[in-house]
């Protein structure tokens, strides 16, 4: 386990060297260079030659990556054009606020669709299972932006269930030593703010779980389906356990592998941003950061946010592996 | 229950009036009646096991014998209430003690399973939930039935295991399965059946899947303890000489109905049904000779005089190439295995160690040994596909694997394999005749019509009409998969066809039939086989020469009739003691 774990981890330095070159190249093949991309299309010639100097655009191309890699490994990765803050701050200010957003949808996606999967499967041909058929058909084909909007109009603009958008009531003055708002509220007490906190989650949450909904619960059936006429559970059957053991010990813990795999995919995806959810929401986190930084040219940005979520994104998946040894002692021997 | 029970060999005449008039009601453990079994399927009802009548009594065990698709898995199942969600009792009783087993709630069914009925799978690889160690297995049927608490639940099971011959068992109780052999699951799965002292123990072809020197370990020690606790068995097995063994009643199951039932020597020596008949004219066992057609080639002689060669340094002889198709030439394997731990250095594990063989044109030779004896890395070698690590391997005189890729290609088609599962080496998507077209294709064979017309030679070589060319590998019954493989092999007029364990998946019937259409096409086309099998009567039907390896290691080699007749070594006499039927032979 431990030895899989460094592996891993050892293996995130050439993949994270690789994007680096990547992402540096990127920038520098901008037409005009970065410094057009900096400055916008109608700089002048002299501005132009002040910032290549300033940031060192004329010397070889070897040493501009070098001097870049060696700013990124003391965790600098640079100041955003927009904002003019560092963009690892901007990172660490708005990736909480992603975080919540993918537990919140995680907790719809796995509490919905392991069920749905499972009832589905125990009852194939019912009619739930047919119904989970066409759920999951809609949860997948509906674009997320166009559920987001209709959940926004339905559920805030006309019943006023839910706040459009936004994390927080303005109007509401809390605390936030974390920058996860809803523990921020817990932690200090301020029950109203995290209360309101998780209310602006809610439609965000429900735009961006569904399509893991849908395919966990697919997922979910389908390994169940199998595992359910496996012989080792004819065979559990015939030592006449009840049936609580056999549903949980038997058939859903062995159906978990499969489905474990997609949410860990899932998990990463969600993580990295939802830009189109986020957006409609007007929801602080990474991704609708990171659209605002592409309409905006705002390169450090982009540079950085791509970085720092492939980071994310391969210590997620990281994660799901080391999980699926504690599900299966075979993977635990491999592993 | 007081009174202990004497092994009757239980008289089962065919009316159910006369069966209760001699019955000692406390005797009769299970007593089926008339059963019926539909299985509802697209096109209706259909009626997996019809009119079955049969009776266990305490402490005698009853075989069900029948071929695959005979009906006798789903009647046992029946039995204990576990037949698949779409099957289901149409008619009769299935009387286990004063209840009637079709009739009770699922609640009770479950109770009844756990405690008074027990279960032995066949599989063992497949009937352990993967995920979950041993001891816990068992644990949770004691527990979940009320036999032992939660605390000493444990204590019990490792007694269990210990009781079942399994060593160390109070270690192997916190393993998972996948640590396990195969005899050792089968072990764990017996202590499982056996755990809440059923009075009915249903064993489906439980050791079907085991080599045979375990098989005979393991069903000595079934049989001990079903005897010292008094267990009814229902043994469910396609293998006349188990049965015969084992039981004291045997039941002939035949296309879902009872054909025929009684003592298990008078069925076996005087069987009355035809079909009783042809299994026993086709069980493979010590007393079959080779295939009679197989012997009329009239090269034995030939054979007996150029066999000498072999052993005796026949490697400088020159003119010994030209009479060995293959020429086997100290040839070992090793294979690295890598270590567990962080910085451990990976092992070297040695599967084939210094094999020498010789295969005469047109003979059979056959390999045989327990799984791990390296039989089946021998073969793969042979049909170069693992490269051995010393030694060589020569085919009709040149040098195998020292060629390029076209050498390779042009190697394949003159060597072909036919693998043991014929359910897994066909590709399910594709119909039968793609099957056997594909080779063909593969290696540019003629246009599509001289390709069709090669197919239908082949098909009717093997005995396939054209109507099942258009089938698909679902739509064919274990014995029809097997002569679409065999079709496959020969499709580019191969000299040499390596089967590895290519009847061992097979009811005996069929089994018989594709050895007398393998002995056919040698005789037919003049083949070379190499025979890998761990099945010792079928090398009897079917090999002029068989080696028998152990650990890697020839142990012992000659003609089938020497090795048979006078093993010299231990282990063969191990081997020839184990397989199932000796008594059957006695008896004969």
């Amino acid at each position: 386990m431990i030895r899989l774990i460094v592996q891993r981890l050892l293996l995130l330095i050439p993949l994270l060297l690789g994007l680096s070159v990547l992402l540096f190249a990127w920038v520098r093949a901008l037409p005009g260079g970065p410094a057009t991309a900096l400055l916008g299309e109608r700089a002048t010639p002299e501005a132009i030659a002040r910032i290549n100097t300033l940031y060192g655009f004329d010397q070889p191309l070897y040493i501009q990556y070098f001097k870049y890699l060696t700013r990124l490994l003391q965790g600098d990765f640079g100041v955003s054009t927009r904002t003019a803050r560092p963009v690892l701050d901007e990172f660490i200010t708005r990736f909480p606020a992603t975080i919540e957003l993918t537990v919140v949808a995680l907790i719809i996606a796995i509490g919905i669709g392991i069920p749905l999967g499972y009832v589905a499967a125990r009852r194939a041909g019912s009619i739930i299972d047919h119904s989970s058929v066409v759920v999951s058909l809609i949860g997948v084909t509906v674009p997320v932006f166009f559920l987001a909007f209709i959940l926004k109009y339905v559920f805030a603009v006309e019943l006023g269930w839910f706040p459009s958008t936004g994390r927080q009531d303005p109007t509401i003055n809390a605390t936030h030593p974390t920058n996860f708002y809803v523990l921020d509220g817990i932690l200090t007490g301020e029950w109203d703010a995290a209360w309101d906190a998780l209310m602006h989650l809610v439609l965000p949450g429900i735009a961006l779980g569904t399509i893991p909904l849908a395919i966990v619960a697919r997922m979910t059936r389908a390994a169940v389906s199998e595992v359910q006429n496996a012989d080792y559970v004819r065979t559990a059957r015939a030592k006449g356990i009840k049936p609580a053991r056999l549903r949980g010990d038997h058939i859903l813990k062995n159906s978990m592998l499969p489905v474990l795999t997609t949410i860990g995919l899932q998990v990463g995806l969600l993580l990295s941003g939802a830009v189109l959810t986020e957006t409609v929401f007007a929801f602080a986190g990474i991704g609708s950061f990171l659209a605002e930084a592409v309409f905006n040219a705002d390169y450090p940005v982009m540079q950085g946010f791509v970085l720092l979520i492939a980071v994310v994104y391969a210590l997620v998946n990281l994660f799901v592996d080391v999980s699926y040894g504690l599900i299966d002692p075979r993977l635990r021997r491999q592993q | 229950m007081s009174d202990t029970p004497e092994k009757t060999p239980a008289t089962l005449p065919g009316s159910i009036a006369d069966d209760r008039a001699d019955d000692r009601a406390d005797d009769v453990v299970l007593r089926v009646e008339d059963l019926c079994v539909d299985f509802r399927t697209e096109n209706g009802a259909a009626r997996a096991v019809s009119n079955a009548s049969l009776t266990v009594r305490r402490g005698q065990t009853v075989a069900i014998v029948g071929e695959s698709g005979s009906g006798k898995t789903t009647l046992a199942m029946a039995v204990l209430g576990l037949l698949a969600s779409n099957g289901s009792v149409a008619e009769g009783h299935i009387w286990f003690k004063d209840e009637d087993l079709g009739r009770v709630s699922t609640q009770r069914m479950a109770h009844l399973r756990g405690t008074e009925l027990g279960l032995v799978p066949q599989d063992p690889m497949t009937n352990l939930n993967p995920i979950m160690r041993i001891g816990q297995q068992i644990d949770e049927g004691l527990i979940d039935n009320g036999l032992r608490s939660r605390r000493d639940a444990r204590t019990r099971t490792v007694e269990l295991l210990d009781e079942v011959g399994l060593p160390d068992a109070g270690r192997r109780a916190s393993q998972y399965p996948h640590e396990f052999s195969g005899g050792m699951r089968q072990r764990a799965l017996i202590a499982m059946g056996l755990s809440a002292r059923p009075a009915l123990l249903v064993a489906d072809e439980p050791t079907s899947a085991l080599d045979v020197t375990v098989q005979r370990g393991i069903l000595d020690q079934l049989a001990g303890l079903t005897e010292d606790l008094g267990t009814a068995v229902l043994l469910i097995t396609h293998d006349l000489g188990l049965a015969a063994e084992r039981a004291d009643t045997v039941v002939v199951m035949y296309q879902g109905e009872i054909v025929e039932q009684g003592p298990a020597r008078r069925v076996l020596t005087a069987p009355q049904h035809d079909y009783t008949k042809r299994l026993m004219a086709a069980a493979p066992s010590l007393a079959s000779r080779r295939i009679e057609i197989a012997r009329e080639r009239g090269l034995d002689d030939v054979l007996d005089d150029a066999l000498l060669a072999p052993g005796e340094d026949g490697a400088a002889d020159g003119t010994a190439a030209a009479d060995f198709l293959v020429s086997v030439k100290d040839v070992s394997k090793v294979f690295s295995i890598r270590g567990s731990g962080l910085l451990s250095r990976s092992r070297d594990f040695t599967a084939v160690d210094g094999v020498s063989l010789d295969i005469p044109r047109g003979s059979t030779v056959a390999v045989v040994g327990e799984s791990g004896s390296g039989k089946s890395t021998l073969a793969r070698m042979i049909l170069d596909i693992e490269k051995p690590t010393t030694g060589t391997i020569t085919f009709d005189g040149v040098l195998v694997g020292a060629g390029g890729h076209r050498d390779q290609i042009a190697y394949r088609r003159r060597v072909q394999p036919v693998f043991q599962d014929p359910y897994s080496s066909l590709d399910p998507l594709y119909s039968v005749f793609r099957a056997i077209e594909e080779p063909l294709r593969a290696h540019n064979y003629g246009d599509a019509a001289a390709r069709r017309a090669r197919v239908e030679e082949l098909a009717e070589q093997v005995a396939l009409s054209k109507g099942q060319l258009r089938r698909f590998p679902a739509e064919l019954s274990g014995g029809q998969r097997q002569r679409v493989a065999i079709a496959r092999a020969l499709a580019l007029s191969p000299e040499l066809v390596v089967c590895d364990e290519a009847v061992s998946a097979l009811d005996v019937v069929v089994q018989a039939q594709i050895l007398q259409l393998l002995a056919g096409l040698q005789e037919e086309l003049g083949l070379t086989y190499l025979f890998i099998t761990h099945d010792l009567a079928v090398v009897r039907q079917i090999a002029d020469r068989v080696l028998v390896m152990q650990e890697g290691r020839v142990v012992e080699e000659g003609t089938v009739d020497e090795v048979f007749d006078s093993p010299a070594t231990d282990y063969t006499r191990a081997l020839l003691d184990a397989i199932p039927g000796k008594d059957l032979e006695l008896a004969l």
